[in-house]
């Protein structure tokens, strides 16, 4: 009997982080701008995508949808009656996509559509503030949703996923007066914990603040793509 | 987070570097992981508990996880500085624009194994 250390030296998520990159090169050979939309359930992620997806079309981009839910494809429905090619990601009990599911998705869009014909691709994840934050999926953006009934306090609760956020929107502002929401609160906390990503406030369904994501969406896009 | 698929993942990992060494089991797995990662050490815990029994190389091995306070680096001043979950500004300067240099770990380091000669 002899007992000894071996070192390993490797990353738990080596596989996925594996994966990311395929992706990311996949997305980079076809110039496809790649959002990975993250939120709560109900913060308005698909409401946010159809808003932000008439704006991009108007400036020419053809943009797709890989939704993922627990169960159902209400969304990816909601995102095709739009006329975005979308598919439906079903993650069984999965709190956050992976991958390998990106991967299978992005087969799908290839064959239906063609990748180079696709512009930018919205990932809808999960809903869910803590799961998603961990799994690289090759995106160039990671776009936080939070909206204002759910309170001022989420970013001090789950520090994780709006720091890793390349973008915090504040969505459903045209609610504010309804709600206890302290926007002084909220944007001290985010001055901390994420000074460097910018901040929207934006209301997906009556358009408020819209254009002013949409157009700093476009520079990055623009940027990426250059 | 989702401590179940990790401790499936460092078990695999463990199991596969095990059987490559010829162990004959493994004594302890060492993790590293930073505070900035959604991770629970309770619910790791009991994961690797209901999980390492599914192997008899992994039986009884005891889990080590290392926890990695988070430190960033000022990309305005230079300055180095640790720092919470919630406080990422530089305290020298001021700066937002910092880059994290530790407190991002989720690595299988090393691991203890007997081995029958």
């Amino acid at each position: 009997m002899a007992e000894k250390t071996v070192d390993i030296a490797t990353p738990i998520l080596s596989r996925n982080e594996r994966l990311a990159d395929e992706l990311r090169r996949r997305f980079a050979e076809t110039g496809t701008y790649v959002i990975n939309v993250l939120s709560s359930p109900g913060s308005g992620k698909t409401s946010t995508i159809l808003a932000t997806n008439e704006r991009l079309r108007a400036a020419g981009l053809t943009c797709a949808v890989i939704e993922g839910d627990i169960a159902s494809d209400v969304d990816a429905q909601a995102c095709k009656e739009a006329g975005m090619p979308s598919i439906q990601i079903n993650t069984g009990g999965l709190c956050h996509l992976e991958g390998n599911m990106i991967r299978e998705a992005v087969d799908a869009l290839d064959a239906g559509v063609g990748m180079d014909k696709i512009d930018v691709i919205f990932i809808e994840n999960v809903g869910n503030l803590v799961c998603p934050v961990d799994f690289d999926l090759g995106e160039n953006l990671s776009a936080m949703i939070l909206s204002v009934p759910e309170g001022d306090d989420k970013p001090v609760k789950y520090p994780g996923i709006f720091q890793h956020a390349g973008v915090n929107l504040l969505n459903k502002v045209d609610v504010a007066p309804a709600f206890d929401f302290d926007l002084d609160a909220y944007t001290a906390t985010l001055d901390n914990l994420n000074p460097e990503a910018p901040r929207f406030q934006v209301s997906a369904t009556k358009g408020t603040g819209m254009d002013a994501w949409c157009s700093w969406l476009l520079e990055q896009i623009s940027a990426a793509r250059a | 987070m989702h401590e179940v698929g990790l401790v499936d993942g460092v078990l695999k990992c463990a199991i596969e570097t095990a059987r490559q060494a010829g162990a004959s089991r493994i004594i302890s797995v060492r993790l590293r992981v930073g505070d900035m990662r959604e991770v629970v050490r309770e619910s790791l815990d009991f994961a690797w508990e209901a999980m390492r029994e599914d192997d008899p190389l992994t039986a009884e091995a005891e889990l080590v996880v290392e926890e990695v306070h988070p430190r960033s680096v000022c990309l305005a001043c230079g300055a180095e500085f640790d720092h919470d979950r919630w406080h990422l500004r530089c305290p020298v300067c001021g700066s937002g624009e910092t880059s994290a240099i530790r407190g991002r770990e989720l690595d299988i380091v090393n691991m203890e194994i007997e081995t029958p000669d």
